[in-house]
């Protein structure tokens, strides 16, 4: 498994790594049998990520995605944040290898999970803004 | 703890002992006849190859013109199965007998043979009961296929009965030893074993080098054509250096395997003793009919792949059972097989140790996993559920 230098640094240094404990957007995608879970906590003021932390059960790739995802969209507006794609994380890695793509798109599913339950501790339905996030089975085809 | 370099995955790979090396090198450099040619360097190369067979004939009590040699494990497994199953099958013969954790050059042989296969249950201990090949066996039995000793877990199979079982019905016993040879004495004579397969780079000789051990009256027929090398059985080159290296690699690694059992065992078992004190960790495997130098652990709520890149950075070489460190998304067919969850199976670790291994490698491996299991779980909503539970 050939990583990339910042994949190796992501997993060996996760930035954000952690609970916080005044989320108010928190999703969790993937599940325990395909050996991937993530878990992001969000905390959104006036339309801003205003702090982002994850937790990974996962291998260096998906704890180097989540890092880099966090990093991604620390202080950006939430529609930015919705517009964050695996591709882009991947780049920011500067690349992963072909089967480990699917931890990637678990990190986009992630943020826009915890996006969807910010939306609905507002009172506001997620799906027409954040869309339907997938379901994990999907990455298996990719 | 001053970090040190702890190669603790030998059944993966072996270092090439001096020894070995130098047995080898004249065959690099100086005597690099062909061994089919008549001059002296060639007639020179030609006497190292069938020393070579001597050598790995007296190491499991087979006949020197009971061993061909190949390019690895892989290949005896393939030439034997395969083999096997093209000169049976005319006789109506096209059913294997084989277990669900063995190696995929097995596995994947018999599931691309289009033969009918058994793949028999292990037990929760990694061990395959006699009486199962008993029942499976069937009138159209070409093969029974059982390996010698597990690649993941180590746990030894009960080949002696297996073999009888094998004898008493007249069917055709094969084992792949390769994780076996130079730690569990073996006579195939003894153990009814009619075709056996090993490799070099697991006894400290080089990659790319291996044998099948055949009964003359059932050599299959070949997998390999081409010129008349090995007696026009398997065909190609003899890859000189490499027989030579594995003849003294398996006579040094035969020549003492009671000694070799006993300084490793205390420190696999110190290795055992000392992670079963993680909270919620588990032997993956028999805890006596193993190889003496395998442990395998799993950690429930850590994913192997980052605990293997973890003890990376900390000098650590090992090895899992993970999805995702096998390139796919199921975890270990073997953690599977002795009826381990997904999610456990995920969180393997095995460490395999050898004669190089020192106490203090093992007290490092000791002091190090414990800590890289706490962070990972600390980062784990895996186990931040299971804690919740």
């Amino acid at each position: 498994m050939l990583y990339s230098d910042k994949v190796l640094d992501h997993f060996t240094n996760p930035r954000n790594v952690g609970e916080l404990p005044d989320a108010n957007g928190v999703g969790e995608v993937g599940n325990a049998k395909c050996g991937d879970i993530m878990k992001m906590y969000l905390k959104i003021e006036n339309g801003v990520v205003e702090d982002a932390r994850f937790k990974t059960f996962g291998c260096g790739a998906a704890i180097a995605t989540s890092s880099m995802a966090t990093e991604l969209i620390r202080g950006k507006p939430l529609d930015e944040a919705l517009k964050l794609t695996n591709k882009a994380v991947v780049e920011a890695l500067d690349g992963l290898p072909a089967v480990k793509v699917h931890c990637s798109v678990l990190a986009e599913q992630a943020i826009k999970a915890a996006i969807s339950d910010y939306y609905r501790r507002q009172g506001v339905d997620p799906l027409p803004i954040v869309g339907d996030i997938g379901e994990c089975d999907a990455c298996h085809d990719l | 703890m001053d970090k040190r370099f702890v190669y603790a995955d030998n059944a993966a790979t072996t270092c090439v002992s001096s020894a070995v090396l130098e047995a080898m090198m004249p065959f690099l450099t100086q005597e690099y006849g062909n061994p089919s040619s008549i001059y002296a360097i060639g007639r020179r190369a030609q006497r190292a190859v069938e020393d070579a067979r001597m050598q790995v004939a007296a190491a499991l009590g087979a006949k020197p013109n009971e061993v061909f040699f190949t390019s690895g494990g892989s290949e005896a497994d393939n030439w034997a199965i395969k083999g096997t199953l093209e000169r049976l099958a005319p006789k109506g013969k096209r059913h294997v007998v084989t277990s669900a954790f063995e190696h995929h050059a097995v596995l994947h042989t018999v599931k691309y043979a289009g033969c009918d296969a058994t793949y028999l249950p292990v037990g929760s201990d990694g061990i395959v009961d006699p009486q199962d090949v008993r029942k499976a066996i069937r009138p159209d039995t070409a093969l029974v296929s059982i390996m010698f000793a597990n690649n993941e877990i180590g746990t030894i199979q009960p080949i002696e009965e297996i073999g009888a079982v094998c004898k008493e019905a007249g069917i055709l016993f094969h084992t792949d030893a390769v994780q076996a040879v130079g730690n569990v004495p073996i006579d195939v004579n003894a153990l009814h074993i009619d075709m056996l397969s090993l490799s070099g780079h697991k006894l400290h000789a080089p990659k790319g080098v291996g044998a099948l051990l055949c009964r003359r009256n059932v050599l299959p027929p070949n997998l390999i054509d081409g010129g008349g090398q090995e007696g026009g059985h398997r065909a190609g080159t003899e890859n000189t250096a490499g027989i030579v290296g594995l003849g003294k690699a398996i006579e040094l690694a035969t020549a003492d395997i009671p000694g070799h059992i006993a300084r490793v065992t205390p420190l696999r078992d110190k290795l055992i003793a000392a992670l079963s004190q993680i909270e919620r960790s588990r032997l993956n495997g028999d805890p006596v009919r193993r190889l003496c130098g395998n442990v395998n652990f799993s950690f429930v709520g850590v994913e192997g792949e980052s605990l293997l890149l973890m003890l990376d950075n900390a000098g650590i070489c090992a090895s899992s059972g993970s999805a995702c460190t096998s390139g796919s998304l199921d975890p270990s067919h073997v953690l599977l097989a002795i009826g381990l969850t997904h999610e456990v199976a995920h969180g393997s670790l095995r460490l395999t140790i050898s004669d190089e291994t020192s106490e203090e490698d093992v007290d490092y491996i000791i002091a190090t996993v414990p800590p890289i299991v706490s962070r990972l779980r600390a980062m784990s909503p895996l186990w931040e559920r299971i804690q919740n539970a």
